[in-house]
Formats: structure tokens, C-alpha cells, sequence
């Protein structure tokens, strides 16, 4: 009885008209801040997501989220703000993991081993950085599992203007970058610098991740990273909508993730990755139940291939 | 595409040399020979990749390397991950323009010249090369002669002169070697396109070929397949005997007369020696 009440008195209570619910919180900054910078990450995690799993590099973006954390534990020790130690030490280990040759068929796995250990060197930095600094322990649960409180407005502008970058820098390698995930050796024949696009592609993974991690925690960074691009990797196969599908879900789980967080006592990285993870549920059953009938009925499943 | 005694040294090791090539426009010419002997190397030194220690190579008129976007490459491969979620029509478009910077402007279709005229080329390409039924699906999840035609829709989709494949019927059955045989041959024959075929077996090609370049350890012989596949030739070029059969069906079979134990049935179905 007595937890009810408290939590009555400090959580808002869901009224069921959703113009009422928003206004009252987008009444709070912190929560216009948090749907600002939660928008933000979506749409770039989205869009570096679906390049990530098309080129099957997400143990790299997980070795990339999991250096977030001693970046902005770092940074913390040293006084800063941590949105520096983010970007410096993701887009550092982004060249790092970079400078690893790949080295034809056997090259995907000594990479794999090495970016290892990048990963867990990185985390037992991190350790070390919270150890040091000792008043620490209090935000170690924010830093890995992710918070929508405290998002300053100078953070969101931070996120706008790197969101921009990265997504320009994309769009303008969008296309030779596709040709050399999928295509690398004709790619290359056909004067597309393959190393080159191979690199610039971590860097802004990095930058993604750096970004990511500041709304899920360095831990659950998938949520917005590859949950939504494999979902809409399940749902089309074309690339343009399967972008456009990844951005959509994305915000769809931030959204929904944030309202969740805001009316309830639980954290926002659980909602976001459960709805998530529901929706990539959901797309493998759509996708399993299509090919079920498609098996059925030969004649309309290739109109359905094709409207896919 | 030429070749005048030319000889490439990869690793320190000369794998051929000496080799002597002339094929025109619009012929067809087979790269044959054992594995591991340079075949591949060929391919490349065409492409611009590997240097020749010696002798001369012209492509296109040009020097290797140089007339990229007039060259179609297919590279050897297995297959295509199955996993990979994109449609074959989006693989045929990068051979169109994968290599462009930017995005291009999301307008429809309707709007833009340029659009109409890439998206008819596509289809067309397509259409020639018999995928229009499997082009909308994943390529992953296409067979491998399914893939091996939209990849060759790839390799042609702007117009190339010519075309390099690499054992582009290694990875099919035998079903579909010869229907893709047939598909590069027509494509030779209609379109005019000089193709130069690195190949594991002679016989699904041999009916449209102009031209035969055999490699053995550090030899080569060219010419019309009727000169070149023969005893005495191969038999010269292996330094050991070597038995050119005539099936009743106007097939090749190469037996090594070293081997006494080659008993093994479809053995000899290939122009090596075992």
C-alpha cells in the first residue's frame, strides 16, 4: 500500500488522451530534450545500422558501444564532459580496429579475434577509470545501461551537429559504399576505393555508436544499432525502404520507449530494447508465415516477392 | 585483348611465361590448364592488378588497367552469403552505377530522363541474360545459377567490350553449366562483346570458342581449340604423354598416359591432368 502511494506521488499517471499525456510532458525541458536527442539517434543509428548489418560488421559496433563506456568514464575522471570522452575514444578505437589488414577469406576471423581485444581491453579501462574516481559508482548504472535525465540542451545541439555530419559524409559515399560491402572485388576493379570507404565507414560507426550510447547506455547500444536494421532487413530486401524501415522503427522504440520510461518506475534502456526486440520478433514470424503461404500458393507469392 | 610474351612472377615464383594471345572483338577465348597454375593470375594482369615481368599486354588498346569501365569482371567465387538481404536487381544496378558518389534525388521515376533510361538498361540486361523472374527476390536466396546469371547481368549491364570471367560455371550443376555456356556464347555471337573465360572444363564451351589458352607449369600454347587441344600439343606442353579423346559426341576428354591407375570414373572428363 504505502509503495503504491509513493509511487503514485512520483510518477505522472497515464490518462489515456495522448494529447494531454505529451503535453504534460513536454511541460518538463529535460523531456523535450530527451524526445530531441532520442529522434536524433534514431534516424543515425537507423541509417549506420542497416550499412553495419549489410556489411556485417555489428561485433564491431558492439567492440565500438562497449569503448563508449571507458570514453566517458575517462572523461569523467578528468573533470570534462563526457560527450568528448564518447566521440574520442569510439572514433579512436574505430581507427584502431580500422588499421587491422583484412586480409582476404581467413582475414574475417583474425579480425573478429582482434577487435576482441580491443573490446576487452576498453572495458577493463573503463573499470579502472571508476575505480579512480571514487564518488563515481552512482552513475556507473546510467553510463551502461542508459538515461533520459540530464539531457542538456548544449548535448543536443552536440548531437544535431555530428547526426549532420555523418549522415552528409554517408550520403555522399552511399552508393560505392554498398557496391563494396556487397561487391567488394568487382567493386575495386571498377575504381571504387575499397579501404578507403572501409574506413570512413568505422569512423562513422564510431561517431553512430558514440551517439547511441549516450540515450541506451553503452550495453544496449543494439537496440537502436542493429535491432531495427535487422528487423527491416527481415521485412524488405530492398535498399532505399529498408533504410527508410529501420529509421521508422527506430523511432517508433524511442518514442514509445521514452513515454514507457517517463510513466513508470522502470529504465528507458529496458523499454526500448524490449519493444525492439519485439518488433524483430514479430517481422521473423511475418517473414516465416510469407514464405509458409508463399509455399502454398506459388502464383501470388511473387507478386508479394516483388512488392517486398 | 593481347599478349606477347608475356611472363608474371608471383612470390617469387615465374608462373608462366612466354604466353602469346591475340583475341579480337566480338571472339570468345578459353583460359584452360591444372589448377594452381595461373589461370586467375591471367585474369588479373588483364584487370591492371598484377604486373608482367616480361613481354607485353595491351587491353582495349590501352595499357591493363586503364580501360576499366569498357570491362566486364566476374571473379570466382563460391556463392553469395545467403544472408545477404538485397534484391538481385540492386546487385545488377551497382555494376550501373555503384561506383557514382552521392545519392541520387528522390524523385520519381517519371521525372528524370536519366532514371527512366537506367531503369530500362536494367531490365533489359535482365531480361537478355533470362532472370527477370528471380530479379525482385534476394540474391542469397537464389540458386547458384540463378546468381551466376544476374551476376553476368552485372558484368553487362554497361555495355562492355569485354568480359572477363573467372570459372563463372565452376560453382553450378551440370544442367545449368551448360544453359550459362550457352547464355555467354549468345551474348559473344549477338552482342559483339569479346569474352576471355578462365574455365575448369572445356566442353560446355567449346562451340562457340575462337580461341584456346593452355597454361601448364611454366608453358602455354594458343590457338584455334582444334590445334591446341591435341595430343601432340599437350603432349609437348606437359613434357609427358598425354591422350586427346573424341567422345561420339564431339567431346573432349584429356587423359594423362603417366597414369596407369586412372580408372576412376568422369576422371578424365576434365582437361588436366590428374
Amino acid at each position: 500500500m504505502v509503495t503504491t502511494l509513493s509511487l503514485a506521488d512520483t510518477y505522472p499517471a497515464w490518462s489515456w488522451n495522448p494529447v494531454t499525456d505529451l503535453r504534460a510532458m513536454w511541460a518538463f525541458p529535460f523531456m523535450v530534450n530527451a524526445f530531441r536527442a532520442g529522434t536524433i539517434v534514431a534516424v543515425l543509428a537507423g541509417v549506420i545500422g542497416w550499412y553495419m548489418v549489410v556489411r556485417r560488421q555489428s561485433f564491431a559496433g558492439h567492440t565500438l558501444a562497449q569503448v563508449s563506456f571507458p570514453g566517458a568514464a575517462c572523461a569523467t575522471l578528468l573533470g570534462i564532459t563526457p560527450v568528448v570522452g564518447y566521440f574520442a575514444f569510439c572514433v579512436g578505437a574505430a581507427l584502431v580496429i580500422a588499421a587491422i589488414p583484412r586480409a582476404g577469406q581467413g582475414g574475417s576471423g583474425q579480425e573478429a579475434a582482434l577487435t576482441g581485444t580491443v573490446q576487452a581491453f576498453g572495458l577493463a579501462c573503463g573499470f579502472l577509470f571508476v575505480t579512480l574516481y571514487k564518488g563515481f559508482l552512482g552513475g556507473i548504472n546510467s553510463l551502461l545501461f542508459g538515461s533520459f535525465l540530464g539531457i542538456t540542451t548544449t548535448q543536443v545541439t552536440v548531437l544535431a551537429a555530428v547526426a549532420a555530419v555523418t549522415l552528409t559524409t554517408l550520403a555522399v559515399i552511399a552508393r560505392p559504399l554498398l557496391f563494396a560491402s556487397a561487391d567488394p572485388d568487382v567493386a575495386a576493379v571498377r575504381g571504387v576505393p575499397v579501404r578507403v570507404l572501409s574506413v570512413t565507414f568505422l569512423v562513422l560507426l564510431g561517431t553512430a555508436t558514440a551517439a547511441t550510447s549516450q540515450i541506451t547506455g553503452t550495453l544496449l547500444v543494439f537496440a537502436l544499432l542493429v535491432m531495427p536494421a535487422a528487423t527491416a532487413q527481415q521485412l524488405t530486401a530492398r535498399p532505399a525502404a529498408g533504410l527508410a524501415v529501420s529509421v521508422l522503427i527506430g523511432l517508433v522504440v524511442t518514442w514509445t520507449g521514452l513515454i514507457a520510461a517517463y510513466y513508470s518506475p522502470y529504465p528507458i534502456g529496458f523499454y526500448v530494447t524490449t519493444f525492439a526486440f519485439g518488433m524483430y520478433v514479430l517481422a521473423r514470424l511475418t517473414r516465416l508465415l510469407a514464405q509458409a503461404l508463399a509455399r502454398r500458393a506459388p502464383a501470388p507469392a511473387r507478386l508479394s516477392g516483388g512488392a517486398a | 585483348m593481347s599478349l606477347r610474351g608475356a611472363a608474371v612472377r608471383v612470390g617469387g615464383r615465374t608462373l608462366w611465361s612466354g604466353v602469346d594471345l591475340e583475341v579480337g572483338a566480338g571472339e570468345f577465348a578459353a583460359v584452360l590448364g591444372p589448377n594452381g597454375v595461373g589461370k586467375s593470375t591471367l585474369i588479373k594482369v588483364a584487370l591492371g592488378l598484377l604486373p608482367i615481368t616480361a613481354g607485353e599486354v595491351r587491353v582495349l588498346g590501352e595499357a591493363p588497367g586503364r580501360a576499366g569501365h569498357r570491362i566486364g569482371y566476374l571473379p570466382q567465387r563460391r556463392n553469395v552469403d545467403p544472408s545477404l538481404r538485397i534484391r538481385g536487381i540492386d546487385v545488377v544496378r551497382m555494376g550501373l552505377d555503384g561506383d557514382r558518389w552521392g545519392v541520387p534525388l528522390p524523385l520519381p521515376v517519371r521525372f528524370s530522363a536519366r532514371r527512366r533510361a537506367a531503369r530500362d538498361r536494367i531490365a533489359e540486361v535482365i531480361d537478355l541474360v533470362g532472370a527477370s523472374a528471380y530479379a525482385h527476390r534476394p540474391i542469397g536466396e537464389c540458386s547458384g545459377g540463378q546468381q551466376q546469371r544476374l551476376l553476368i547481368a552485372q558484368a553487362l549491364v554497361r555495355g562492355p567490350e569485354l568480359l572477363l570471367l573467372d570459372e563463372p560455371l565452376d560453382s553450378l550443376d551440370l544442367s545449368h553449366q551448360g544453359a550459362v555456356a550457352a547464355l555467354i556464347g549468345r551474348i559473344c555471337r549477338e552482342e559483339g562483346v569479346s569474352v576471355v573465360m578462365v574455365a575448369h572444363d572445356v566442353n560446355p564451351i567449346l562451340p562457340w570458342l575462337d580461341q584456346v589458352l593452355y597454361l601448364a607449369e611454366g608453358g602455354a600454347a594458343a590457338g584455334p581449340p582444334r590445334e591446341v587441344i591435341t595430343t601432340e600439343t599437350l603432349s609437348r606442353l606437359y613434357g609427358t604423354p598425354v591422350e586427346v579423346l573424341r567422345t561420339g559426341h564431339g567431346r573432349l576428354v584429356v587423359v594423362g598416359g603417366g597414369h596407369r591407375a586412372a580408372g576412376g570414373g568422369g576422371h578424365g572428363h576434365h582437361p588436366e591432368l590428374g
